[in-house]
């Protein structure tokens, strides 16, 4: 009996991970779930000191260990583009490093937002279950406290984004979406003040996250009923030797495609966006404006790049046209935005149709621009939200624009810090907005998208517009009498908006070296 | 004799081939440094330099005046070959298949503009510490004023087209700031924002341009793509050009993007003299004469720009008739030169040179007139309408003097620099021959005797006839401070023009850089004796007008023509109508943008983009059962265009 | 094309089964209609309307949801069960961590007394 069964059964071959090559994650994991503990057996008073160290210096390791990774003499050996490791799971190649380099420095900055609790105690609700309004929610208010989960919930995520970009099957892939999502939505509704909103945004983004996972799980499985595998090179090698069924490959490339632009917010799956902006605490914002995107960015580079990458004439057609309606679409629709987030996230979406082109190069030149563009404009782009977080009325941020009026009388250095963030957006010379968008705009130029490039460079000067209003708002008008008040910022603020600064202005006169790095990243593509 | 002749006649310029700098020329860099250390000290310092601001903004304006001085006398020591030296700062971007310098480079054409900058600038520095003796926030304005000096001096040293932009979008910003710089006045704020989306435009333009030569070259340096040009073909060199052309509108306020110019007025005069007379409005000329190596092989790119050239100098010498404003009269009159120059530009190999000259006259001439309007709305209360003024002439002896030589050289009378300048472009036009060589005389020659209508009644408005002052002006004349840099102006007026005409010696500096012209037929032909009398005719017509007649204060309803040109032609209007009345409606659903007044906001693509984006913007309804309804039509959408491709 | 026809057919008897029960309960059964048997089926009660923004206890929810949790985190032993010899070491330091990762997200839980009725 036993051994009709050990006959009839496969030999199991041993897995094999490397665990060396997988630090950085298993890091952040591991800080995630000592952060669970934390928040299980610490005392209150310890957890926020304890979690922030915890949180740091995770991500600070995570960093040092990617940069031992990606300086190792073995894993690059002979020319070598890198190595798949976890049984063909993860692949461990120059780009997916440096994209993981990028998400671990954001991340660190953008968790400085989040320990911000000098003014008005942090940005996060006391307790998420009690009704906004309700008696239980003014107590925990007065008692002062908040939520310490959103270390460890914030810990979860970054190493979903982390594996996103890495993931070498759709599988893995879908897992890191959910383990990176999940957080997200739970922290989207956790804003202190103006809950209803934030939970709205948390249900929002939440239903439409599902929806659109359920599009790339369904372009999974078309994929597989393809070619069999949910490896990405088996998927590759099958496209480039089949066209028998091909309804399945080209649905399957749309519906994976849905997944990834729905959370790069490209028109016409960016509804979430400015929604999810606007409610979320403004920390969290800063963490998905810059962090998943990075993320989100990482794995559509990877799919389209090594699953489709032998069907570029096939899938460009299609993200052309995502790109032009998202670069229009995001740049037109932010004229009329009255509220600072919500213009930010239509700079956003519009800021992902300007990546795309990019991206839609697909050549070396397009990936190592398209990564030099996530780095520069997240580090702007935390910088720009952590000014939000300044500027305050009773009711938590003053938002609305109106209430921005003539912020420059009031606080020059606030306001300048926050125009100057807007220039850079625009695509103005000597900020990183220009060296960056001159990177993508050469790239899609270069491998014949130059009508992509004039509808990037109209788009650039159409959400000039929006951005030229708010800078004359805070500059020529006179501020209204019973306007917000703008909070001195703590070192936490103060270090991430001077790095934001000051990463924009080295990176528009010196661009070379972070250039010259994502290039030598980019120069083998990805590792199949 | 015909565009093409021309151009086979002409010696290919020689910019192609540059030195290294040496000596005083390695040195170029203190040019950006100085004004830029100024501005940096002046707008960080904060009030702590409030008592010496003023004074350090001079001296870093004088400071580059004579780092340009020891450079262009190194330059004359060289032989005419040898003249273009490059200066390598460092490697901007320097990635394998992506190379950008930044280096300055030193030739001819660069430096001419570097004394005009300089020179010019520093004139305008010393006449704005009594302009702004009252203003508190003085030492800002310097800050500001030595922030374009840099950025207008890295537009004209850059050897490459990045660097050029990056000067390009920086004088954009300092016009900007400059223009709103009185921002309680709600009038300056809008002006600032026209301009600025004037100008957004028109760098569209520009930063395509540049893209299409990267793409085309590989390139942005100069050298780089005008020694590819010659491999492209006739589209691309003509689509280059054209895209060119929009970035010159915009920025030197010709058709169709000239309606900032006037309402950049707003800003302090010595800004006006600067800016928006001197140096920044002529950019764009600068941009097409430095790009002649393109616009020689794209003839019909070159026949764009001398067509906007000649129709803006109509226009605006049309508009600057019937201005009652002295500032936007001479504004008006600023359009109309720099069309004159743009005629030129557009004339090919031999209107480059001219161009250039026109422009150099005119820095000074309309600099003069400017600080002369200047020095008289300081003295009458901040009063501009020349209604009310009248008989200065006696009373503000200095400024009537300097204006006068000013006036004299715009107006093209020998010996002053205008006619100098002028009357050859007005020959170079007929000399293209055919319909359009006739055509673009023909308008250069009618704008001859239009300048010297409108501004003969702007002379007899302000300086003779009876007083018609407020009765709390009591014009006197300005204070040394301000009356010595007009007087170094109104030297120049007279002799500039002569100067660098008489025996071709702007054009023969500037050939290594543009090529030489054929020779010219001297000054006094019958062509320029026709423009000097259609000259008389127009000063007649305004004394007949203004002069012998008695001007009432409050303007007569005047003919149709009178009133169109009053409304700056209907350019507001026309945008209005056209563009922006479809989009109004819709753009009031958004409430913040009707508060901040769209109707003053700029006339044409905000209003029609911000119709466009109310209307998209209910896409935004805030239901998920929607957004998730607009995912699903576009997933399948998606779907439907993969599939498509395969069919 | 073959390899779809068996799932052609299940679709087919499917719907057929479906619409064959509906027309044949529609043709044959008696017809007495009154309210109760207009409304939704809910387990043959008539249903109670809940009055508008009524909170009600999650307690129940909320134990339901983490018996699921850590039922569906067992299964994933069973494999490991049936395989552990061959799987070896590794298969034995994976199971632990696993287990010791389900064992944080257990004392979470509980010190935050999600395990408390009251």
């Amino acid at each position: 009996m036993t051994g009709s069964f050990a006959a009839l059964a496969p030999v199991i071959p041993t897995p094999h991970i490397e665990y060396g090559q997988l630090s950085p994650m298993l890091l952040v994991f591991g800080a995630a779930i000592v952060g669970v503990l934390v928040e299980a057996f610490a005392p209150r008073s310890l957890r926020r000191s304890l979690h922030l160290a915890l949180t740091l210096g995770s991500l600070a390791g995570a960093f040092v260990l990617t940069i031992v990774i990606a300086t190792s003499s073995t894993l690059f050996a002979g020319g070598s583009a890198g190595h798949i490791a976890a049984m063909g799971a993860v692949a461990v190649d120059r780009p997916t490093l440096f994209i993981q380099g990028t998400i671990l420095v954001l991340a660190f900055i953008s968790v400085l937002l989040i320990a911000e609790s000098s003014h008005d105690v942090s940005a996060f609700a006391a307790q998420a279950a009690a009704v906004p309004g309700s008696p239980e929610e003014r107590e925990g208010l007065l008692a002062g406290i908040s939520h310490t989960e959103v270390y460890p919930l914030t810990l979860f995520a970054i190493g979903g984004m982390l594996l996103f970009p890495a993931s070498n099957d759709l599988l893995t892939m879908f897992v890191a979406l959910e383990v990176l999502s999940l957080p997200l939505y739970l922290l989207s509704g956790l804003a202190r003040r103006r809950r209803l909103l934030s939970q709205e945004a948390a249900m929002k983004y939440f239903l439409l996250g599902a929806f659109s996972s359920a599009f790339f799980l369904f372009g999974i499985a078309m994929l597989y009923g393809f070619s069999g595998s949910v490896k990405l090179g088996a998927i590759a090698a099958a496209a480039s030797g089949n066209t028998a069924s091909s309804v399945l490959l080209y649905a399957g490339i749309a519906l994976i495609g849905v997944g990834l632009l729905f959370k790069i917010g490209a028109v016409p799956f960016q509804s979430w966006k400015p929604d999810v902006y606007q409610g979320s605490p403004t920390p969290v914002t800063a963490l998905m404006a810059s962090c998943t995107l990075v993320s989100a960015f990482g794995a559509l580079l990877r799919v389209f790049y090594v699953a489709f990458g032998q069907l570029t004439w096939d899938w460009r057609p299609a993200m052309w046209a995502v790109a032009i309606v998202t670069m229009l679409g995001g740049a037109i629709i932010a004229i009329t935005q009255t509220d600072v987030k919500r213009l930010l996230a239509y700079s956003s979406i519009a800021q992902a149709g300007y990546i795309l082109t990019g991206v839609i190069a697909a050549t070396t030149a397009g990936l190592s621009s398209s990564m030099f563009y996530l780095a520069a404009y997240g580090i702007a782009t935390i910088g720009a939200f952590a000014i939000v977080t300044l500027i305050r009325d009773p009711g938590g941020e003053a938002g609305h624009l109106s209430s921005w009026a003539g912020l420059g009388k009031r606080s020059p250095l606030v306001a300048g810090t926050f125009a100057f963030f807007l220039i850079a957006f625009a695509g103005i010379p000597l900020t990183s907005g220009f060296s960056s968008k001159f990177a993508v705009f050469q790239a899609a130029a270069a491998s014949g998208g130059l009508p992509l490039v004039i509808i990037g460079v109209i788009s650039s000067a159409i959400i000039a517009f929006p951005y030229v209003r708010v800078i004359v708002l805070m500059f020529f008008s006179e501020p209204a009498p019973d306007g917000p008040i703008v909070v001195r910022p703590s070192a936490y603020t103060s270090l991430a908006v001077g790095v934001g600064v000051l990463a924009t202005l080295v990176l528009g006169f010196i661009p070379e070296p972070l250039l010259r790095l994502a290039h030598d990243a980019a120069a083998q593509l990805f590792v199949r | 004799m015909t565009g093409s002749l021309a151009a086979t006649l002409v010696r290919p310029a020689m910019a192609l081939t540059t030195l290294p700098a040496v000596g005083a020329q390695h040195a170029a860099w203190l040019l950006l440094a100085f004004p830029a250390f100024g501005a940096i000290v002046l707008l960080l310092g904060g009030k702590r330099t409030n008592a010496w601001g003023h004074l350090l903004g001079v001296a870093m304006a004088l400071g580059a005046f004579v780092v340009g001085v020891l450079a262009f006398v190194q330059m004359l020591g060289y032989p005419a070959s040898q003249r273009s030296r490059d200066l390598h700062l460092y490697s901007w971007i320097p990635v394998a298949h992506f190379q950008v310098s930044i280096g300055l480079l030193l030739d001819p054409l660069s430096i001419c503009f570097v004394l005009l900058i300089t020179g010019v600038g520093s004139l305008i520095h010393i006449y704005a510490i009594g302009y702004m003796s009252h203003d508190p926030e003085r030492r800002r304005f310097f800050g500001y004023l030595n922030l374009f000096i840099t950025a207008m001096l890295l537009l004209v040293l850059s050897d490459n087209y990045v660097g050029l932009y990056a000067g390009w979008e920086g004088v954009g910003l300092a016009s900007y700031l400059l223009i709103g710089f009185w921002q309680y006045k709600p009038s300056a704020a809008v002006a600032a924002k026209k301009a600025f989306i004037a100008n957004r435009v028109g760098d569209v333009g520009l930063s395509l341009a540049i893209m299409a030569m990267f793409a085309t070259f590989g390139s942005v340096s100069f050298t780089g793509v005008f020694g590819a040009v010659g491999g492209a073909s006739h589209g691309v060199t003509t689509a280059i050009g054209l895209l060119l052309l929009l970035g010159a509108t915009g920025k030197s306020a010709q058709l169709p993007l000239q309606s900032w110019l006037l309402d950049a007025m707003e800003g302090p005069t010595p800004v006006s003299a600067l800016i928006h007379a001197a140096t920044m409005v002529t950019a764009g000329v600068y941009l097409i004469v430095r790009s002649a190596p393109i616009f020689n092989l794209a003839p019909d790119a070159r026949l764009a720009v001398a067509i906007v050239g000649a129709v803006t100098l109509l226009f605006g010498a049309i508009i600057g008739c019937a201005k009652d404003d002295i500032k936007k009269a001479l504004a008006g009159s600023t359009m109309s030169q720099i069309g004159y120059m743009m005629l030129a530009a557009g004339l090919g190999p031999i209107g480059y040179a001219l161009a250039i000259a026109h422009l150099l006259a005119h820095g000074f001439f309309k600099a003069g007139l400017f600080l002369g309007a200047g020095s008289i709305k300081h003295s009458m209360n901040d009063e501009v309408d020349m209604r009310r003024f009248g008989g200065l002439a006696t009373v503000m002896k200095i400024t009537f003097v300097t204006f006068g030589f000013a006036y004299l050289a715009i107006i093209g009378i020998p010996p002053f620099s205008g006619f100098f300048t002028k009357d050859p472009i007005i020959d170079a036009a007929y000399s293209r021959g055919g319909v359009s060589g006739a055509l673009l005389g023909t308008a250069a020659l009618l704008g001859a005797g239009i300048t010297a209508f409108y501004m003969t009644r702007i002379m007899l408005m302000t300086f003779t006839g009876k007083r018609r002052w407020e009765d709390a002006a009591h014009p006197h004349e300005v204070g040394p401070v301000m009356t010595s840099p007009m007087i170094i102006l109104a030297i120049g007026s007279l002799g500039a023009g002569g100067f660098l005409m008489i025996s071709n010696r702007l054009i023969n500096f500037l050939a290594p850089v543009v090529g030489t012209p054929p020779l010219s037929h001297g000054f006094f032909t019958p062509l320029s004796f026709l423009s000097l009398a259609l000259v008389v005719v127009g000063g007649a017509l305004a004394w007949a007008m203004y002069g012998r007649r008695e001007v009432p204060v409050t303007a007569p309803h005047g003919n149709p023509i009178t009133v169109a040109a009053r409304k700056d032609l209907y350019g507001d209007a026309f945008n209005e109508s056209v563009l922006m009345r479809p989009g109004q409606w819709l753009a009031r659903l958004s409430v913040f943008f009707d508060n901040r007044g769209v109707d003053g906001l700029v006339n044409t693509l905000a209003a029609t983009l911000g119709g466009t984006s109310g209307r998209m913007r209910k896409v935004q309804t805030g239901f998920v059962r929607s957004y998730a309804l607009s995912m699903l039509v576009g997933a399948v959408l998606l779907i439907g265009a993969l599939l498509l491709v395969r069919l | 094309m073959s390899y779809y026809v068996p799932v052609i057919v299940l679709g087919g008897l499917a719907a057929f089964f479906a619409i064959f029960s509906l027309v044949m309960g529609a043709l044959s059964g008696p017809k007495r209609w009154n309210r109760a048997k207009l409304e939704a089926y809910e387990c043959g009660i008539e249903p109670t309307r809940q009055p508008a923004g009524i909170r009600f206890p999650v307690k129940y929810y909320l134990t339901a949801m983490l018996f699921i949790v850590f039922d569906i985190e067992i299964i994933f032993l069973y494999p490991w069960a049936v395989a552990f010899d061959r799987l070896g070491v590794f298969g034995l330091v994976e199971m632990v961590t696993f287990v010791a990762t389900v064992l944080v997200a257990y004392a979470y839980v509980w010190r935050r007394g999600g395990l408390e009725w009251d």
